[in-house]
């Protein structure tokens, strides 16, 4: 009994703490419909400041209050300057560049982390005051984690206070329902904007620099909370505060409790229930359909054509070259080359389902790492040779994407994102925890090709065929019949079922085709690496597969192949060139996110029409 | 006060709006008539800065509106009524008059919400109501009476009739008569005429984005040939 209320008193702390976060990600989708990364990089920036000014300021309450306060602030500022820099100019931009870009300041702040305050993690002080711990029914309760379980819900009345009893809260709330009525009444959103996301950054902040007497400051920080926030955020409902508050109740004694009754898989279990609620309810516990919500790629989609002549020609051109050329180039070249034809097929496959699906998916790793878990566990426990390891990777990761999709097509803009996210961290977990049948952290090694596939060279030429026919099979779907209905569902659902179209099993359709492609650049790419490990299914491995997409144009064919070129290609450059890659991946990101929001073949489309006329 | 000239617009490649010229002076109002889909909404949208210009001038107080942002353009003085209202509707009527509130000009009687209050009666008795639970009719007295909490010196209304029983169009015309006397300048987008002439001083006809008629209410109610081509259903 006694274990059990402690359980729950420090559920009720970790609910705390998360809630600061949640609530800061929350505020800020609400108002502009941004979901934004970035906000675990200021969680992590806020842990960082706050360790710094408490050390170097005088020890006491003073200093250690003061050091708190002045990292949130300093964490708000940066939130200013990130907004007026950045985000002020993609407000209009579709929901996946934002992300983008977020996601460009969270590889930018890790660097300067990096640089800032080294790589080993950092021990703080201890709370002055509140070193102690207090006696609950005979057991000793740290004082801290009372302190924190005080501050959630003083942070919750607060800000309900400043959304509801205050001007600058109602004209938030009128914002967020409605910005063109708002700006027609001469409210001026950019101020609004600006001030919430400060503010926002500010709770981030805040809640990182609580963090710094309970645990050590490092640099995964940022990732680990991020996708907890999410879940939060989800779960109560976009743009709910309480929704926040109660979700993270939910996920903080969800943990708590976890640990006790199923600690195997307590990872799952954030995420399961993630999945549960979402399932029952589509806009999370407290959340309500957005009034004007934008379609995931914003505005009407331009039609896609038969490629151009010169295209056509270039295309053949890069073909050829990929064909003739191997054979003179090194062993290095070769698996950099398999690599690429490998995460062409795996862009291609995302984009089936974002272009002319519309979805967005955050957890496409998931069918990679499928479709690689799945050869390497044909071949560690049936001692399946290569060619059937091939044929089971698209059919493992197929199925998954037949059950998972028939969830996640079902739900709309971030929900369903969220929703292809949280199947994407079962999966992980599973993989991750199951240690008896996928070896967990230390993978599965010994997936070797058959003998005859062995040389580098016969290999890459195994997975060229296979990836370009793969992804020219999908380029020849979306010509079909089938792409017409997929693109139709996309511009209009309602319109397309009244003419015929089951739209639900359109869209489950693609996304399980997807799931199968995504699988077999999964199973060629745990031959070609020789191992598989949970990280061919976790979040960044999905999110390289976004940027893929987004980088070379979500609404063009030849998109998802030049973003695997370009961005492969980048970041092998940017990893030799330099320790700090990530702040140049960063920058590069953002400053494509600002200068070309069509992606790069979408620019070049874009050039391409206004020399030659309209096609 | 208010003077449009050479007004066009496109939504993508159409043309919407196409030379379009009125005038407003104080104190005036002027309907804008013309079908379902004639130009109207996008007219008012247009001037708003809603609907971005692609050519034109548009003088408002001896200013050029052109271009500017509609939050800026509403703190010049000039007010929108959409057509679909566009409540808040988490927000209470209180809260929805308090985001439409701007300070006044000099020499200027500011709105408060007790003055709405006498002039939409039935607004008074639901301050805490929250904007979506409230009738059609109740729902556009509220978007009158928040544009109004901006004290602007003219006020853009479109089809403030539609879809209401004829006896809240009635309140309407009165209120509208009474912000008239009070010296508002209006334009209002209608297309029924019989609400027109009641609240109207001079009238324009928009047809296809093109103006076709100008002129006082009554010389329309005596050319009976223009009714018949613009207006007729």
């Amino acid at each position: 009994m006694e274990t059990l209320v402690l359980q729950a008193l420090s559920g009720l702390a970790s609910a705390s703490s998360l809630f600061l976060v949640a609530s800061g990600l929350t505020v800020i989708f609400g108002v502009s419909r941004i979901v934004n990364f970035a906000h675990g990089s200021f969680y992590m920036l806020g842990a960082y400041l706050a360790w710094t000014l408490v050390t170097s300021l005088p020890r006491g309450h003073l200093g250690f209050w003061g050091g708190v306060i002045g990292a949130a602030l300093g964490v708000g500022l940066v939130g200013l300057v990130v907004e007026v820099l950045l985000l002020r100019r993609i407000y209009r931009a579709p929901e996946l560049f934002q992300l983008l870009a977020t996601f460009g300041v969270v590889l930018i702040v890790q660097d300067l982390a990096l640089l800032a305050w080294g790589a080993q993690d950092l021990l703080g002080p201890r709370a002055p005051g509140l070193r102690g711990s207090t006696g609950i029914l005979g057991m000793r309760f740290p004082d801290y984690e009372l302190f924190l379980i005080v501050v959630g819900p003083v942070v919750l009345g607060l800000l309900l206070l400043l959304f509801h009893r205050t001007r600058w809260g109602t004209l938030v709330r009128a914002a967020t329902a409605d910005r063109e009525m708002a700006a027609a009444l001469g409210v001026n959103q950019r101020l609004l904007f600006t001030s919430v996301f400060v503010l926002g950054s500010l709770l981030a902040g805040l809640g990182g620099a609580l963090q710094v007497p309970r645990e050590s400051v490092n640099l995964h920080m940022d990732l680990s909370i991020i996708v907890q926030a999410f879940v939060v955020v989800v779960v109560g409902g976009l743009g709910s505060l309480t929704g926040a508050a109660l979700a993270a109740l939910l996920i903080g004694e969800l943990h708590a409790f976890g640990i006790l009754v199923l600690p195997k898989i307590t990872l799952v279990l954030v995420f399961l229930v993630m999945a549960v609620v979402l399932v029952l309810r589509p806009h999370g516990l407290l959340g309500r359909p957005q009034d004007r919500a934008q379609p995931a790629t914003g505005g009407a989609e331009p039609v896609i054509g038969p490629a151009p002549r010169p295209l056509l020609r270039l295309g053949a051109a890069a073909l050829l070259a990929a064909v003739v050329l191997p054979p003179f180039a090194g062993d290095y070249a070769l698996s950099v080359l398999t690599e690429i034809a490998i995460l062409i097929l795996f862009a291609a496959s995302l984009h089936l389902i974002m272009g002319p699906g519309g979805m967005a998916s955050f957890g496409h790793a998931a069918y990679f790492g499928m479709g690689a878990y799945g050869a390497a566990l044909a071949a560690k426990w049936l001692a399946a040779p290569m060619e059937l390891g091939l044929a089971v990777a698209p059919l493992a990761a197929g199925l998954f994407g037949l059950v998972f999709g028939w969830f996640c097509v079902r739900l709309s803009g971030v929900y369903s994102a969220m929703l292809t996210l949280a199947f994407a961290q079962i999966t992980w977990s599973v993989a991750f925890q199951w240690v008896e049948l996928t070896g967990g952290d230390n993978g599965i090694l010994g997936v070797w090709p058959a003998a005859w596939a062995t040389p580098k060279l016969v290999y890459y030429y195994l997975t060229l065929t296979l990836c370009i026919g793969a992804t020219l099979l999908l380029r020849r779907v979306i010509h079909a019949p089938f792409g017409y209905a997929l693109r139709a569902q996309r511009d209009s659902a309602l319109r397309a079922e009244a003419i015929g179209i089951d739209a639900f099993r359109t869209r489950w359709l693609a996304f399980a085709l997807a799931a199968v492609m995504a699988g077999l650049a999964g199973g060629l790419f745990a031959y070609a690496k020789g191992s598989v490990f949970p990280t061919f299914l976790d979040i960044p491995r999905s999110v390289d597969a976004l940027l893929m997409v987004l980088l070379g144009g979500v609404q063009t064919l030849s998109g998802p192949i030049i973003g695997a070129i370009a961005y492969t290609g980048l970041q092998e450059q940017l990893v030799r060139l330099t320790d700090l890659w990530r702040l140049l991946l960063g920058g590069v990101i953002v400053a494509l996110v600002l200068f070309f929001p069509q992606g790069l073949a979408g620019a070049a489309r874009a050039r391409w029409e206004t020399r030659h006329g309209d096609a | 006060m208010l003077r449009v000239t050479g007004l066009s617009a496109h939504y993508g490649r159409a043309h919407i709006l196409d030379g379009v010229a009125l005038e407003v002076g104080p104190g005036e109002v002027v309907v804008l008539l013309g079908r379902n889909g004639a130009g109207k909404s996008t007219t008012l949208k247009a001037i708003m800065g809603l609907v971005p210009p692609s050519a034109g001038s548009l003088r408002f107080l001896g200013r050029e509106i052109a271009g500017r942002e509609p939050f800026e353009i509403a703190r010049l003085g000039l007010g929108y009524v959409p057509e679909e209202r566009r409540i808040f509707h988490d927000l209470t009527v209180m809260e929805n008059l308090e985001v439409g509130r701007r300070p006044a000009p000099a020499g200027m009687r500011p709105w408060t919400p007790e003055r709405l209050f006498a002039l939409f009666p039935g607004l008074g008795a639901l301050r805490d109501r929250p904007g979506g639970r409230m009738s059609g009719g109740e729902q556009q007295m509220l978007t009158i009476a928040r544009t109004l909490m901006g004290n602007p010196r003219l006020i853009l209304l479109d089809e403030p009739s539609e879809g209401l029983a004829p006896v809240v169009v009635e309140r309407m015309a009165e209120a509208l008569r009474a912000l008239k006397a009070d010296g508002l300048s209006i334009l209002l987008s209608e297309q029924n005429l019989h609400f027109a002439r009641q609240v109207g001083d001079r009238a324009t006809i928009i047809e296809k984005g093109r103006i076709r008629w100008s002129g006082a209410i009554p010389e329309l109610m005596a050319a009976e040939a223009v009714r018949e081509q613009y207006l007729s259903v």
